[in-house]
């Protein structure tokens, strides 16, 4: 058997993924769940990089494992009392839904393995952050801008969600 | 099946990983565990962008929708943890079971 270096690093980034991946669906302690899905991030990032596509994989460390993990453990520090997180994600239905997960799974191995993909010999090699942004400012401008629109209004709309609403003549009280 | 590394391989990462999100967002009751198998779910259709981008277009159109797809990942991450926090507010509880109420 003939492995070579990436082979080894995607099987490696591979088994990481679907253990850490398994954690966050199947652990009792969200918590857990929360920190392995920092290993599936991780993961995912290392096999962008195996896929020469370095520029989102340092995108995806930044967005996800700097900005959505730390929400969410934000939004579950706040939510719930972190010494009673034993039970803290209860799963309902898990043999059924399992067993639909594994149909699934099934189906889209099939997929897979059975569709001839028309693969090309892959070309890219170096680094693809300069074709990115002559694409981002050239032919996806106007996707970009009403992207980042949609940030905008993302954020107003989650600092609207959560601010507490004090009508006119109440008085503000201190937060116990 | 070969061991050298191929779309396929990709593709049946990809696949495995949709299915756990899928499980994920099935079960969980607590709505932190949802979001999360959303988010595997996004990271799966992610892998799949990009190992097309890489062995199939030969371009970088694939990296730029996954690019998009992270920002809308990350929107919706925002937004689903001020939802949650307003929920939690009105019910004292995030166990999506139990907010079955529409009205305050």
């Amino acid at each position: 058997m003939g492995l070579s270096f990436p082979d080894i690093l995607f099987y490696l980034l591979a088994v990481m993924i679907l253990i850490c991946g398994s954690i966050v669906v199947f652990s009792k302690n969200i918590v857990h769940s929360a920190f392995s899905l920092l290993g599936t991030f991780t993961g995912v990032a290392g096999l962008y990089g195996l896929l020469t596509a370095n520029f989102i994989a340092a995108v995806q460390i930044l967005v996800y494992v700097g900005g959505v993990l730390i929400i969410i453990l934000f939004a579950i520090m706040f939510t719930r009392d972190i010494q009673d997180a034993k039970d803290s994600n209860p799963a309902r239905g898990l043999v059924s839904a399992s067993f639909f997960g594994l149909l699934v799974a099934i189906l889209l191995l099939i997929i897979v393995l059975k569709f001839p993909w028309p693969v090309k010999t892959p070309t890219n090699h170096g680094s693809t952050v300069p074709q990115i942004g002559d694409a981002l400012l050239g032919k996806y401008l106007i996707p970009f801008e009403v992207l980042s629109l949609l940030l905008l209004a993302a954020l107003i709309g989650a600092v609207m969600l959560v601010r507490k609403e004090i009508k006119p003549g109440e008085v503000k009280e201190p937060r116990s | 099946m070969n061991l050298t590394i191929g779309l396929s391989h990709y593709l049946l990462v990809a696949a495995l990983l949709f299915s756990l999100g899928l499980i994920c967002v099935l079960t969980r009751r607590n709505a932190i565990g949802l979001l999360m198998g959303v988010e595997l779910i996004l990271n799966s259709a992610n892998i799949n962008l990009i190992a097309f981008a890489h062995f199939i277009e030969n371009g970088i159109s694939g990296q730029i929708f996954a690019l998009f797809v992270i920002v809308l990942a990350a929107a919706e991450a925002a937004i689903a943890m001020a939802i949650v926090l307003s929920i939690f507010r009105s019910f004292k509880n995030i166990d999506v079971a139990m907010t079955i109420e529409l009205k305050e």
